[in-house]
């Protein structure tokens, strides 16, 4: 796989002019870049370095900490900036672009272990393994992210009722912190192992990891599709049948309201074996195994306006749900399709418009299905468009401390941002979270509020803990960690370091290549 | 920080104790606000903006001294309040005069001490507000303009033009600020009654002090570079702007 170690994020990353970045003859060059997360809500700027090697990314660190760098606003890796809000940002300090750390270090093809630089993307890695028969143990909605962000917020998959969080199939990583890079494996150090999975970047940053993949015979999967015409069906359907499958999600249709509340589509699946495929592929392994993502379409950067309404977004549930087989057995789709509908449109976050949006996702026990069903029913009832709600069921919880997953239901959908009193509306369905013991996803979160984070969160106190230890003096700092309380800024922070003047600009600078 | 839903969890008041002011902090302190710093002439009514704003909810209330017209402490007050507050979410612009337009339109110290209030002396804080907002990556900047800028009135071109130098300014500087972060909001309330316009007879769409908080909340909410309040202004003010010069001189005050 040759793609070129070029971020591609395609998030606002105009280069602000006017920023001087510093012509020191030695370390690294940074420059000044406005970022959101895939959102695009709440822009902030923060001064990049580009991690062409861990290297990079552990002085980087130590700089920062020594105060060599940045003007004392700490510093955050970011991967791909796939996590909604703003985890991967850090206004007024230090982002590592960690994109480029995306080497394969080790590879052990006869027990799946491979070693990688934290900049991978799950998608290189399904390029790469997948032909060679390795699947990634977990993979999120979207391939488009990296190992590193992909064990800072411990992502789930469709697969969480049996094989647990991303981090569950991490071995070992190497973790660059402002006391020091170091190995961290969950046998070794349980403590900042845990605290790093989910921990958003706030204990250091991640280099390398190794992971244990999973062996596939094909790059397809069997699948089953059902109709399920109200919630209790779907969920009936699922603690009934869910066990039996390897991957297993439904997709509710949130214009259905009133006795169709939660009328959904289930798709449950299992990896396909050589024998399960047609002839054709079958008599072609190689075929059989291919793995070739596709860009069917790129959003415009301005995409008309309006283009989601309430009227055109149930028009296409409706057409989505009539397209839906009622009933299909043991149909073979490519990984690609059934895992990542949403990666053949590039940019898509674009066709929110300009204030971007927002997706809420939580989760609440087994018995506290109503939430879901109230949740659904309030945002209906606003008429605020959402395409389609995701609704999973979780396994045992992860040991991380802010590791989201906990047994029971997750829902998660996306909503426009500007409409009047949407944080109102967002808070008391929280406060329903919070009652039913129930919590938010920190990778999708914008906006919730201190107090409720708190209440979500019983473990905060021990992971703060972890954290101290490696980062006494609160040098890894986001923009997430200080909107929720878990870092803070000292006095004395951001002063600006130069009159900014027309002759020092770097408005020569091209905004960076948005490649996809 | 500030959120998704464009809530700040910090806020600086310039002119704490303006009525306008008190209604937003109130506002915000409701959502997300944490900590406020109220500006101001020190005096009762400072004092009792900080009691209004702790009882709204504010975890940390601090009030300090700001003279709109003390032009060579603006930088020092400014840097000292960033450096030990951290930063700030929100910075609003509230203090303002309106003067007495019969007397001060034959009193030349009247005259400039309205424009030094209203424009030279906050514009002069707002470049170094700016400054250390561009450095912080993000920030909401809100100047509480006025109708009374769109066009100035005879009734009332003294307040009216330091408010018309107040507006542009503020719209130059967002412009300047544009993909640092930071944004600038201008806010434009009609008649609001209270105590800038006790005893005066209320002008139509006469507004309060609450709403226009709630309008700056919705404004911050869809990130709004211009708002009205109430928005109907907007369409009134528009037309006003082509009104006749023989005729719009007649407008009453
Ligand atoms: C369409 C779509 C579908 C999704 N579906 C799912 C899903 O099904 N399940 C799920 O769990 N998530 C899902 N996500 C969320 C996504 O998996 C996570 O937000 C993930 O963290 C994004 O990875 P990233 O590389 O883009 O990281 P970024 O968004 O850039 O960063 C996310 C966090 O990771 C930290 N981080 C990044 N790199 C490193 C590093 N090298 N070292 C330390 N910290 C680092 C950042 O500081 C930040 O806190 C989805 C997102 C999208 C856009
Ligand atoms: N009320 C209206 O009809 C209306 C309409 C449109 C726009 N506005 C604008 O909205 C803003 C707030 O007005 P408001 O209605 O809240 O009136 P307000 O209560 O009188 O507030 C104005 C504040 O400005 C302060 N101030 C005046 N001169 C100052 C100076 N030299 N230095 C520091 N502070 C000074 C005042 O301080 P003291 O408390 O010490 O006097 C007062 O707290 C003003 O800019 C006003 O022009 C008002």
């Amino acid at each position: 796989m040759t793609t070129p170690a070029t971020p591609a994020t395609p998030e606002q990353r105009a280069t602000v002019p006017a920023a001087p970045s510093s012509p020191a003859p030695s370390g690294p060059v940074v420059v000044r870049t406005l970022l959101t997360g895939w959102g695009r809500t709440a822009p902030s700027a923060a001064d990049v370095v580009e991690a062409v090697h861990p290297d990079v990314a552990a002085a980087a660190v130590a700089d920062v900490a020594a105060g060599r760098l940045g003007s004392g606003r700490g510093i955050i890796a970011r991967g791909m900036g796939r996590s909604y809000g703003d985890a991967a940002q850090n206004a007024g300090g230090v982002v590592v672009d960690g994109t480029w750390m995306d080497s394969v270090t080790a590879v052990d093809l006869e027990t799946g272990h491979v070693t990688v630089g934290a900049g991978t993307s799950l998608e290189s890695l399904m390029e790469r393994f997948v032909p060679q028969g390795w699947f990634v143990p977990v993979t999120p909605g979207t391939r488009q992210v990296t190992v590193g962000g992909a064990i800072a917020a411990d992502i789930h998959g469709k697969n969480h009722h049996r094989d647990g969080s991303f981090a569950c199939h991490v071995t070992s990583l190497t973790l660059a912190t402002p006391s020091g890079t170091r190995r961290v494996d969950p046998e070794g150090d349980p403590e900042l192992f845990w605290a790093t999975a989910g921990g958003m970047g706030l204990t250091g940053v991640v280099t390398e990891a190794t992971l244990a993949m999973i062996p596939v015979e094909t790059s397809y999967l069997l699948v089953d599709t059902e109709r399920a015409r109200d919630l209790d069906d779907v969920m009936e359907r699922m603690v009934t049948g869910d066990d039996g499958y390897h991957y297993s999600v439904a997709w509710i249709d949130c214009q259905a309201t009133g006795a169709r509340l939660g009328r959904s589509v289930l798709t449950r699946g299992d990896h396909a074996r050589l024998a399960d495929l047609p002839t054709k592929l079958r008599a072609d392994p190689r075929r059989a195994r291919a793995f070739v993502p596709r860009t069917l379409a790129t959003v415009p950067v301005t995409p008309p306006s309006g283009l989601l309404n309430p009227l055109t977004v149930g028009a296409f549930n409706e057409l989505w749900f009539r397209k839906a087989p009622r009933r299909e057995v043991g149909r073979p789709h490519h990984m690609t399709g059934f895992f990542h509908p949403l990666d053949g449109v590039a940019a898509w976050n674009r066709l929110y418009g300009s204030r971007g949006f927002l997706q809420y996702q939580f989760v609440v026990g087994d018995d506290q299905g109503e939430v879901v069903r109230r949740v659904i029913g309030r945002l209906a009832k606003v008429r605020l468009a959402s395409f389609l709600a995701v609704l999973k069921r979780f396994g045992p919880g992860d040991p991380g401390p802010l590791s989201f997953p906990m047994p029971g239901w997750t829902l998660a959908l996306d909503l426009p941002v500007g409409h009047p009193g949407l944080g109102r509306l967002l808070d008391e369905l929280d406060d329903e979270v919070v009652a039913a013991g129930g919590r938010i996803y920190l990778a999708k979160d914008s906006r919730v509020s201190r107090d409720h984070f708190e209440a979500m969160y019983p473990r905060l106190a021990e992971w703060k803990a972890t954290r101290a230890r490696v980062d006494p003096d609160g040098v890894l700092r986001s923009d997430l960690g200080r909107r929720l309380g878990l870092c803070e800024d000292g006095p004395g922070s951001a002063a600006p370091t130069h009159a900014p003047t027309p002759a020092a600009s770097r408005a020569a600078d091209p905004p960076r290549e948005q490649t996809r | 920080m500030i959120d998704a839903v464009g809530q700040p969890q910090s806020l600086l008041v310039l002119g704490g104790a303006s009525e306008i002011a008190q209604a937003v902090v109130a506002s915000v302190a409701g959502r997300r606000c944490r900590t406020v710093v109220l500006a101001g002439r020190e005096g009762p009514r400072l004092t009792e903006a900080v009691e209004r704003a702790r009882s709204a909810g504010v975890d940390q209330v601090e009030a300090v001294r700001f003279e709109a017209t003390d032009i060579e402490g603006h930088g020092e007050l400014v840097r000292s309040l960033f450096d030990r507050f951290g930063g700030f979410d929100m910075v609003l612009v509230a203090a303002g005069v309106l003067g007495d337009q019969q007397a001060d339109e034959h009193d030349p110290v009247g005259t400039a001490r309205v424009i030094t209030t209203n424009f030279t002396g906050l514009a002069a804080a707002m470049v170094a507000v700016a400054d250390r907002l561009r450095a912080q990556g993000y920030g909401r900047l809100v100047v509480l303009s006025s109708v009374a800028g769109d066009r100035a009135r005879r009734a009332n071109f003294v307040y009216g033009s330091s408010k018309a130098g107040l507006d542009a300014f503020s719209q130059g500087l967002g412009d300047a600020l544009a993909g640092t972060g930071v944004s600038v909001m201008v806010v434009r309330p009609g008649f609001v009654k209270g105590r800038m316009t006790e005893g005066m007879d209320p002008a139509p769409f006469a507004t309060t002090p609450e709403a226009v908080a709630e309008s700056v909340v919705r404004g911050l909410e869809r990130d709004a570079q211009v708002v009205y309040v109430p928005g109907v202004l907007r369409w009134v003010f528009a037309v006003m702007r082509h009104v006749p010069r023989t005729l719009w001189r007649r407008m009453p005050a």
